[in-house]
């Protein structure tokens, strides 16, 4: 009997999936390798739902296109990998400054520069974190498996909305080509935040850039009812370029606060096994399966292994990290880059001497076997 | 049930992917069971090497990749070669007769078939090459029914490619069966 609940399809196509539940009402990107899937997932089903796809020139066109739209009211998204993250840099930093709902999927291959096309690497958690100029907050999600990829990005449409900011969603080649079950979830299951817009009528003074008591700042749909300018320099409530110094301290501390103060709000994160594990796994994308591998396989030795699987990746969860690795030995840190989320764990929890990296930077997938060599070496018992 | 790993090698083109990719979708939609099925490639999309890793398992399934298969297929001898040596004591080593000269592997089950021969001399179409392999590939492990197979491959394939990728199907799966007799 065929279960027609579930379904057999690439974590890219889960991605796409979950973009057109939570509404998606506009597509801009480029084809690239490993995300291409996403674009050619959506340039079917978009139009199906009534949405609109369009395929840019380039990375540079193809965000600013999505910030446009957005502007207009949609719920926008574009896909990419490593050099075309790159080059989105610039018109992050201007979504930021504007503060425009997107959603910016990173599916991350090896790099530097065109690096390996078709290979995993996890090294762009820095770059979303610190890629566009300037000071800034930044909310970056992941997820391992298809049931978080669904998950992770209907919440960073949610996010997006909700805060007014982009939010990059890093997924790797290995869960972006990866096939596994997923069950779509219904509709209404998963709650969805929908684009505040503004009670001011038209002919009434409206303020793009003035926040609500609860820090909301709701919108007019561009080239709606409402005349107001968006820019990326500094500005005031209506948008227009100022250079007085208490509206860019205003200004700036509103960008970072308005994330960094609801951080607990974007933190998501799985434990598995932590409660008494003596060695604790702090992992995330495909290398948090690897580590989750291995735990299950140990625990049913007897040791005391766990994992935390951050979802969140940025605001880093630095309180849940601090806290889950309190009462351990060993914290292992298992990610496929030089140590770019080590470097934030070894910062949250209260010795860092305790903080190990294992990783690969080869294009491979870490095994379950690189894993345990390196934890028998932190536990002196050689390979 | 015993976590079962395919790892399934050829040259881009032969379908081996495609193969692949049924065997674990078949497993999901049609028996209940958990499988996940990735692929490594290079830039060249025909011709050079191809690989995909199945694993089909009743429980969760994390690290997604094959290490040692309990059943390596291989299409090419350049892909017997690389990875004859991977193959998990015990497991089935599948190969094409006419393709892969003298496998011999002491610490594995020998299938060699003539996939390729036979689909040239009943259907006389190379491009059906994978889904005869996949007939021998589910007849050998009875994981998934091949009746389940048959119905991914309807809803799958558009309607004209049926009955050939049907017929390749039980040829494959009566290769086996007469293997299975000698």
């Amino acid at each position: 009997m065929e279960n027609n609940d579930v379904r057999f399809i690439q974590g890219n196509e889960v991605c796409a999936e979950a973009a057109l539940y939570a509404g998606l009402g506009l597509f801009a990107g480029y084809p690239i390798t490993p995300s291409t899937e996403i674009a050619e997932h959506l340039a079917l089903r978009l139009p199906q739902e009534g949405g609109k796809f369009l395929q840019m020139e380039d990375e540079i066109s193809s965000l600013c296109a999505v910030i446009g739209a957005s502007l207009t009211g949609k719920k926008t998204l574009t896909a990419t990998s490593g050099p075309g993250f790159s080059l989105m840099q610039e018109a992050l930093g201007y979504a930021i400054m504007a503060e425009i709902p997107c959603v910016i999927v990173n599916v991350m291959r090896g790099g530097p520069s065109t690096g390996l096309p078709t290979h995993a690497g996890q090294g762009d958690v820095m770059q979303a974190r610190w890629g566009t100029h300037g000071d800034h907050a930044m909310v970056a999600l992941t997820a391992s498996n298809h049931a978080d990829i669904f998950r992770m990005t209907v919440e960073a449409f949610n996010i997006a909305e909700t805060y007014r900011t982009p939010v990059i969603l890093l997924l790797d080649e290995v869960v972006g080509h990866l096939r596994e079950k997923i069950r779509i979830p219904e509709p209404g299951e998963i709650s969805l935040v929908a684009r505040l817009r503004t009670a001011v009528a038209h002919g009434v003074d409206y303020h793009p850039y003035l926040p609500r008591e609860d820090g909301r700042l709701p919108m007019s749909d561009f080239g709606d009812v409402h005349r107001y300018n968006v820019t990326g320099l500094y500005h005031d409530m209506w948008g227009f370029p100022t250079e007085k110094p208490e509206i860019v301290y205003g200004l700036i501390r509103h960008l970072v606060d308005k994330i960094e103060n609801y951080s607990e709000k974007m933190t998501r994160f799985r434990k598995y096994h932590t409660k008494d594990a003596e060695t604790l796994f702090v992992s995330y994308g495909a290398a948090a399966r690897s580590a989750l591998h291995l735990v299950e396989n140990r625990r049913k030795r007897g040791e005391r292994i766990g994992l935390l699987e951050l979802n969140t990746l940025w605001p880093f969860p630095a309180d849940i990290v601090r806290e889950a690795a309190a009462k351990v030995d060993f914290v292992l840190v298992v990610e496929m880059n030089i140590g770019q989320v080590m470097r934030e764990v070894k910062l949250a929890v209260d010795n860092p001497d305790k903080v190990f990296l294992a990783n690969r930077i080869d294009g491979q997938l870490i095994t379950p076997t690189d894993i345990r060599n390196i934890l028998r070496v932190i536990h002196g018992k050689g390979v | 049930m015993e976590k079962c790993r395919f790892l399934f090698s050829g040259s881009g083109g032969q379908g081996v992917i495609t193969a692949a990719i049924l065997l674990a979708e078949a497993a999901v939609r049609f028996e209940s069971l958990n499988a996940v099925q990735s692929q490594s490639y290079g830039a060249a999309a025909r011709g050079g090497a191809a690989r995909s890793d199945v694993i089909i398992w009743d429980k969760p399934i994390y690290f997604p990749g094959v290490i040692q298969p309990n059943v390596l297929i291989c299409l090419t001898q350049e892909a017997f070669d690389k990875y004859q040596s991977t193959i998990r004591p015990g497991g089935y080593l599948v190969t094409d007769s006419d393709l892969v000269k003298n496998p011999a592997f002491v610490d594995a089950r020998r299938v060699e078939l003539a996939f390729q021969k036979t689909v040239m001399e009943k259907i006389g179409k190379p491009v059906v090459l994978n889904i005869c392999l996949l007939g021998a590939i589910v007849e050998l492990t009875g994981l998934v029914r091949l009746d389940s197979v048959k119905e991914l491959i309807r809803k799958r394939f558009s309607p004209s490619f049926h009955e050939i990728n049907l017929k390749a199907l039980d040829l494959g799966a009566q290769l086996l069966r007469n293997h299975k007799k000698l």
